[in-house]
């Protein structure tokens, strides 16, 4: 097991140097900087700025200053927003990407798993196909268009949450983005539940509770639904990661101030060290999340063996 | 695709896994709803923009200025701001008729969609097969390179790539996003057709064909594809939902088609940011886009359940 966990971690470090040089490759080779824009800035000005922010040196010298930063964590400041640094922007950012990953993770568990177990229980009932056909929507709709509808329905028409608009974790301002975000999980997790529960609800165990006298509540909810929340769980371990940096798009639409949208911006703006620091902290994210998913299989699993 | 399986395996005719499968289809209704709506959506697409052209003699980009709309900017439904058969979704700020937006859009989408599982589909099976029946060091060096791209944040490395180089004529602007997205779209492919060759190989039949002195391609293009077909066509059916997803996500941040051309997803963005005052800029787009990917998800689901009747859902 220790092992196993070294090579990946060992794994992780030349993945995460690839995609940090990528990036900076593309951001140097890009034509175009952060200072080109309509408004031409006097030749002195922007000598000093780019002396200011070291862009004056060698790119060897830049780049092994910035690999050096990323190895400490610090990722300089930010050209955009002057005075601020790239890390006191992730962290004012990333309090607001988590508590809408999150909420949208425990959403798309609780609302997916109870649609796919109605659906298994009664299989071919209108219960089942209403729900199956509902998660099907929820695979077909994007967000960007269900993020924008349900505002027009819930903000502009019925007022009953704010259209765009951020008041921390807990306030009505969390339930249309969270809801938008989690709409294709809940999706996958409900198709994912019911064929796992059909599969389940046959098997020999089931029968075996049924014959002990329980009733069908009880051989569901103790018997068949833990069999089946493994692989479910398991499936939307590597996706809690998503959640939290793929929120892009749902951060745009609700114009919500997390990590996505700043990334957004710093791409268009050309914002170097922002946009290198989110990329770095996105792919720490993601990289840490998917060990962290294999080694809880272990855990869960013990017929899995890593070798 | 099935049609030519069909003409392939004509000989073996009469009760052909194909036309087992094509038999099973149709008789799942859900499937043959979305097989017609594919089919019709895609014809309006291709078609449409060209009649509508012809009859009101703009090009897509300019439709209607009907007189009255040329006077006042402001977006209408019609002539007096209700409902009119001129423009029955309505149309956009620019006074321009949004079906043959929306129908223009469905063109440059659903080339994407095909063109780019076109591609995974030729990567990720011949990938795959390789892996797959040569086995050993290079499968496990190849399966690793595969695991590797995988696990990049590979959505954010595209999205900077497009942001910071973004392409100037319309071609290659597509070429760019068909690159983007054919670029990781392979990866499961190969995954499952690696897993279908590694499950044949050991069969008789390649073991005949290696004593018979076939070469290597020709065992792994002729002999050992045409039979991990199936799930390859159910996969690629539910990779074309998937790439058009990406491409309008890409769109719909204002990194991948850009005006005067338009996808759905460009499309639905410009909707959104109307969305209070004209709804309907981002409804049609939006709803037509979720059909379509509505009807290739469940005709894909349908494909499956026709190809493989064992992992059926009841």
């Amino acid at each position: 097991m220790l092992r196993f966990i070294i090579r990946r971690v060992v794994v992780i470090i030349p993945v995460l140097f690839i995609v940090i040089t990528l990036t900076w490759a593309l951001v140097r080779l890009a034509p175009g900087n952060f200072y080109t824009s309509e408004k031409k800035l006097a030749a002195g000005i922007e000598r000093n700025l780019r002396e200011k922010y070291g862009l004056n040196q060698p790119w060897y010298i830049q780049y092994g200053k910035i690999l050096k930063n990323i190895a400490r964590l610090d990722f300089g400041n930010s050209l955009k927003y002057e005075g601020q640094s790239v890390n006191q922007i992730l962290w004012r950012a990333l309090p607001v990407s988590v508590a809408l990953g999150l909420s949208a993770y425990v959403l798309a568990l609780i609302v997916g798993i109870t649609m796919g177990t109605l659906s298994a229980l009664k299989p071919n009932s209108w219960i089942d196909y209403s729900s199956m056909t509902l998660a099907m929507l929820g695979i077909s709709v994007p967000n960007f268009v269900l993020g924008p509808l349900l505002v027009l329905i819930f903000s502009l028409t019925l007022f009953w949450f704010p259209p765009a608009l951020w008041d921390g974790f807990p306030s009505l301002s969390v339930v249309l983005p969270a809801v938008t975000l989690s709409g294709i999980y809940i999706a996958y997790i409900a198709r994912l539940t019911r064929s796992e529960m059909l599969g389940i609800m046959r098997s020999d165990y089931i029968r075996t509770a049924r014959a002990k006298g329980l009733s069908e509540f009880q051989v569901v909810t103790r018997h068949a639904l833990r069999g089946s929340l493994l692989p479910v769980v398991s499936f939307t371990g590597p996706e809690l990661a998503f959640l939290i940096t793929g929120a892009v798009v749902v951060e745009k639409v609700f114009a919500l101030p997390g990590i996505g949208n700043y990334f957004i911006n710093a791409c268009f703006n050309r914002d170097e060290p922002l946009i290198i620091g989110i990329v770095a902290f996105f792919a720490i994210t993601v990289l840490v999340f998917n060990l962290l998913v294999d080694i809880a299989y272990g855990f869960i699993d013990p017929r899995i063996r890593y070798s | 695709m099935t049609d030519d399986l069909l003409a392939a395996n004509e000989p073996v005719a009469g009760t052909s896994l194909w036309r087992n499968a094509w038999r099973r289809l149709l008789r799942n209704r859900l499937a043959v709803f979305g097989m017609i709506v594919v089919v019709v959506v895609a014809l309006a697409s291709i078609i449409g923009p060209t009649l509508i052209s012809k009859w009101t003699g703009y090009t897509y980009d300019l439709i209607p200025s009907d007189a009255g709309l040329t006077k006042s900017f402001a977006p209408f439904r019609g002539p007096a701001g209700q409902f009119s058969w001129a423009h029955p979704m309505g149309t956009d700020n620019a006074g321009r008729d949004m079906l043959a937006r929306v129908l223009s859009g469905g063109q440059i989408s659903l080339l994407v969609g095909f063109i780019a599982t076109l591609m995974s589909l030729v990567i990720g099976v011949s990938y795959g097969a390789v892996a797959g029946y040569l086995g050993g060091r290079i499968d496990d060096l190849m399966m690793r390179i595969v695991d590797v791209i995988y696990s990049l944040p590979y959505v954010i490395i595209v999205i900077v790539l497009l942001a910071l180089l973004p392409a100037k004529t319309p071609l290659g602007q597509l070429t760019e996003l068909l690159f983007a997205l054919g670029a990781v779209s392979w990866l499961s492919m190969a995954r499952i057709v690696r897993g279908q060759i590694i499950s044949l190989r050991n069969q008789e039949f390649v073991l005949a064909a290696r004593a018979t002195g076939v070469s290597t391609p020709k065992i792994i293009f002729r002999h050992l594809v045409p039979n991990a077909l199936g799930p390859v066509i159910v996969y690629a059916t539910l990779t074309i939902p998937t790439v058009m997803l990406g491409e309008a996500f890409l769109s719909f941040l204002g990194l991948g088609i850009r005006a005067p051309r338009v996808s759905w997803g460009s499309l639905a963005a410009e909707g959104a940011q109307n969305l209070a005052v004209y709804p309907w800029q981002l409804i049609f787009p939006g709803v037509t886009m979720a059909l379509m990917l509505f009807s290739l998800n469940f005709l894909g689901d349908g494909l499956r359940d026709a190809l493989d009747p064992q992992t059926r859902k009841d």
